[in-house]
Formats: structure tokens, sequence, C-alpha cells
């Protein structure tokens, strides 16, 4: 089972539910941390020292005695990163090439090789039964969804996985979302909370994705949420109430389940709820 | 000598735009003929990324020799750099003052970008 934990707006409790649902699994269990930009479940899980591999993708590279600098590269690429001007080889720009392998094709004299360029790193580690696989972005980088496809790939499909998503609807949450089962969507009962999880709702039925909402700090804002998920058909599968000494375990990575063993139980519900889905 | 301003208007009077690779478009003026032209810029102005490398690139297939722009940012500036064109920036109002500004040579070429990348 891949289940993952999105959400339209950012600072909902993604990560809390998600490490907190992993805590309660009954077996071994993968989380899975795609919030590449700013990867935080290993601050509550704290892993044993994460086995980390570079990423790379590939980005053109110049042969320059070959080049002609007829400029065809250039005038192919989508995205800018390959610049001909005057006598002088090509200039590349790394950081903007979506890997799409055009430039190789359309050079007439094959002056173009594969180059690989870093864009960041997937760790895995151990917390006791849980299995973290994580994605960092190098600073600088803007090329989520690549490295989110590679930290994907290292999931043991034979083990469940829970998948942290990144906050919003672009290009990363997508790649996230991408081949999961199941989504649970954390939101906030207040406007900003209703709006962005509209969208959400949005891109998971084009995507044809089930889901079910949690509802995280129940007692601020106002019912409209709850009016939404009902008149949508919406599961609401949990409600987290607004507890300061949540908000304060939190503050100090802990585990919700831990700190606060009556919570344990919400949790536990949340588990059977996605598992009969 | 073909001297390229950033604006969005097609006249000497146009004001100078403070954009390079998503300015508006491009009055070029050329000092030996004192006649100018003007090309739009806005296939790049409205491009998802690399709009002064595409820009750039563009100035250098016109055969310009020199910018004036408002600011410049360092993936544009190597592009300009590589083709030989000289950069200037400035914050005058119009493009008849720029002009006057660069050949009484009140104005300095650019040794590096003036602005931060957008994107790294």
């Amino acid at each position: 089972m891949k289940l993952a934990v999105a959400s339209g707006k950012g600072g909902t409790g993604k990560t809390t539910v998600a490490v907190n649902l992993a805590a309660v699994f009954d077996g071994p269990v993968q989380l899975v941390d795609c919030d590449v930009e700013a990867p935080n479940a290993g601050l509550f899980l704290k892993p044993e020292a994460l086995t980390e591999e570079i990423i790379t993708t590939p980005v053109p590279g110049i042969i320059e005695s070959l080049c002609t600098r007829c400029g065809e590269c250039s005038r192919f690429c989508g995205f800018s990163a390959i610049a001909c001007v005057g006598s002088t080889p090509p200039l590349l720009f790394p950081q903007m090439c979506h890997s799409c392998g055009g430039c190789v094709k359309v050079c007439p004299e094959d002056a173009i090789f594969v180059d690989k360029h870093r864009i960041g790193t997937v760790g895995v580690g151990r917390a006791g039964s849980i299995t973290l696989i994580q994605g960092t972005l190098d600073v600088g980088s803007t090329m989520a969804p690549p490295l989110i496809s590679r930290v994907k790939e290292r999931i043991d499909p034979g083990l469940p996985a829970i998948l942290d998503a990144p906050p919003g609807t672009s290009c990363p949450v997508m790649a996230t979302l991408k081949g999961v089962d199941y989504a649970i969507l954390v939101t906030e009962p207040t406007p900003f909370g209703l709006h962005d999880l509209h969208l959400a709702v949005e891109t998971l039925r084009e995507l044809g994705t089930s889901f079910g909402v949690v509802v995280n700090r129940l007692g601020i804002g106002d019912h409209r949420v709850h009016r939404y998920c009902e008149e949508q058909n919406i599961p609401v599968l949990l409600q987290i109430p607004d507890d300061r000494r949540i908000a304060e375990a939190c503050s100090r990575g802990e585990l919700i389940v831990k700190a606060l063993p009556e919570y344990r139980g919400l949790f536990q519900e949340l588990l059977r709820e996605v598992r009969n889905r | 000598m073909k001297i390229a301003f950033t604006t969005s208007g097609d006249s000497m009077e146009a004001p100078l735009e403070p954009r390079f690779g998503r300015a508006e478009g491009f009055l070029i003026y050329d000092t030996n003929a004192e006649t100018f032209e003007t090309h739009s810029n806005r296939t790049n102005l409205n491009a998802t990324q690399g709009a002064g490398i595409q820009a750039a690139q563009k100035l250098s297939t016109l055969g310009v020799d020199c910018l004036v722009t408002g600011h410049c940012g360092p993936k544009a500036f190597g592009v300009l750099n590589t083709a030989g064109i000289r950069v200037y920036t400035s914050s005058l109002p119009t493009v008849a003052d720029a002009l006057r500004a660069i050949t009484e040579g009140s104005l300095k070429p650019s040794a590096a970008a003036d602005v931060d990348s957008h994107w790294t």
C-alpha cells in the first residue's frame, strides 16, 4: 500500500500526520519524505545515520573540437539551457535543463555528450521498524520532480509506504502522488484551509486517486470545511483538536503518539480507516 | 554602432524599461545612420524561464554592440559578454536621456551583473 499525505495549504500538519501514522503501524513501514525542498520527517523520527546517495540529472556537455557553432542545440532547447552566440562554444546553463535529451539528438556533429548535474541526495535510514527514505534538494536547484522520482524508486514495493508530500498542487506534488493508492488531505478549518483544500481535491479527482480528509486544529476557524466535505461526499477520516500541547510536542520534535499517549487511539483509528479503503 | 534600449514604447521619448529579459521590447538605435527600429520581446516576456538568456541571444543575432537597460542578471550578462555586447545599466527616465548619457560618456559599461539570478 502506498499512501500519500498531502494538502493544498502549507503548514496544515502533513508531516505530523505522516510520522504519527507511521509510528502506530504494527509492522515495518516506510516513511518517504517527498518534500525535498524542506524534508523534516527525520526531525521527528530521529533515524540512525542516513546512507546517502548523490542524485544527478543528465545534462548536455560539449565536445568543443567537434562543435561547429551551428546553434541547432540552442534553437531546439525549450528551456534556455544552451546559448549560442558568436564563434565561442555554446554556453551551458545546466540548472535550467529539463533533461529531455533533444540537444544530443539534433546536434548534426555528435558534439554533445550526456553529462551529469548534481541536484540533491537521497538518504535512507532506520528508526525502529520505520525506514525513512528522504530526498534533499540542493540549495539553488529547482529540479524537485526528478529528485522525487528517484526517492520513490527506493520504496520497497513489498512493504507499506507513507509518502509525505510537499504542499501545494504543482509539479512536485504531482510527482509524489503519481502511482499512490490513496491520499490523505490534511487541512485546517479556516478559509485558507478550505480554499487550498478545494485545489487539492480538484487535483486528486483529475488524477483519479481516492482520498479522504484529516481536519487538523479542530476548534479554530469555522465550519465551512466540514460543510464542503459533506456536500462533496468526502470522508473526514480524523479530526485533531487544537491542543496547545500538540504544538509544544511538535516544536520539540516529539511524536504526538509518544508525548501525548491519549492521542494514540486517534491515529490507530486513522490507520484502520485508510486500510479499509 | 548599434545600441539596444529596453522599452515598451516606439519612440525616443519612450520610457527606459528597468527589466532586461522580460522587457516589452527593444529600441535599437543606429548611431551612424541616426535611425532606430523596434523589436518586440513578447515571446521572452512570457517565457517560463531563461528570458534573459533568450533576449541576450536575440540581441546578438540583431548585431547589437551595446545594451542600455535598468538591470541585468548573471546568466544574461554571461551571454551578452560572450557575444561581445557591452552592458550599461541606467535609471534615466527615457531612451533619449539614456542615448544622450551614453554618447556624452557619462554612462560606464558594467563589469558584472548588477542583480542576482531568479533561479540559482
